[in-house]
């Protein structure tokens, strides 16, 4: 997977001030959707292992989910967002990814 | 106190496993066929959610991450379902070797949930042994318990 180095600091820097924020920089972020078949202890120990949340955090996002049916677990450039689904997936959670 | 939970976690930080034979042979057996499936009909419809599309409105960078990350995802698959077949018969596993047991017991629910169109209600009913899907339900209902084991076996401390 391509490594997280595309953030355009220079481009930053070249627009006027009050510009929209180009949609390209704009951040993405990461969902995980509720299913019926991962267990609720196990969606916790993932994000708790994948994003290093402590078990109180990792909780309440595992009880958006089931309760609300998504929640947004993380997010940032592109390549981060897509890095995250990537592990997200090896572990068998149900993630997309949308631009925020 | 001593614990008798079927994966527990050891002073020495790795994993003892008390199964029964039937457990062991059920746990070298199911990868093996989940692994067949996989070589033999990658598009069964049971097999869908082991890969959820990243991009829900965007094919082309769909297809990308796809091309991406296939690959590897459908490697350490079949890794983590031949480590849990090649050390079903084990009495300890290693910290590594549970991580690959847990993605594994969740591929094979993920697939066996898909297959019995499991929804939340599932867990509460009790298995009617004439249901022609008994064996699978019961089969599904095993995977759970133990997934849920190694879950606390791998946030004890």
């Amino acid at each position: 997977m391509a490594p997280a180095t595309l953030a355009p600091a220079e481009v930053e820097l070249e627009e006027p001030a009050g510009a929209d924020v180009p949609e390209h920089d704009r951040p993405w972020i990461v969902i995980v959707w509720n299913d019926p078949i991962n267990l609720m202890s196990y969606v916790t120990f993932v994000f708790q292992k994948l994003f290093g949340y402590s078990r109180e955090k990792a909780t309440t996002l595992m009880l958006q989910v089931h309760n609300e049916g998504k929640a947004v677990v993380s997010g940032g450039p592109r390549e981060k967002a897509e890095h995250d689904v990537a592990r997200l997936h090896a572990h068998g959670l149900w993630a997309t990814m949308r631009q925020d | 106190m001593f614990g008798s939970g079927p994966i527990e976690r050891t002073k020495t930080g790795d994993f003892r496993l008390r199964l029964s034979d039937a457990e062991r042979a059920l746990l070298r057996d199911l990868p093996q066929q989940l692994l067949a499936a996989l070589a033999e009909a990658p598009g069964d419809p049971s097999l869908r959610r082991l890969r959820p599309s990243a991009y829900e409105d965007d094919a082309e960078a769909e297809d990308e991450y796809r091309l991406l990350t296939g690959d590897g995802l459908a490697e350490s698959r079949r890794e983590a379902l031949r480590t849990v077949a090649d050390t079903a018969d084990r009495d300890r596993l290693t910290a590594e070797e549970l991580d690959a047991w847990l993605r594994a017991l969740t591929d094979l629910r993920l697939v066996l949930g898909t297959r019995l169109d499991v929804t939340e209600d599932t867990y509460a009913q009790e298995i009617d042994p004439r249901d022609p899907e008994a064996y699978e339900l019961s089969v599904f209902a095993y995977l759970s318990w133990l997934q849920e084991a190694a879950v606390e076996a791998a946030l004890q401390d």
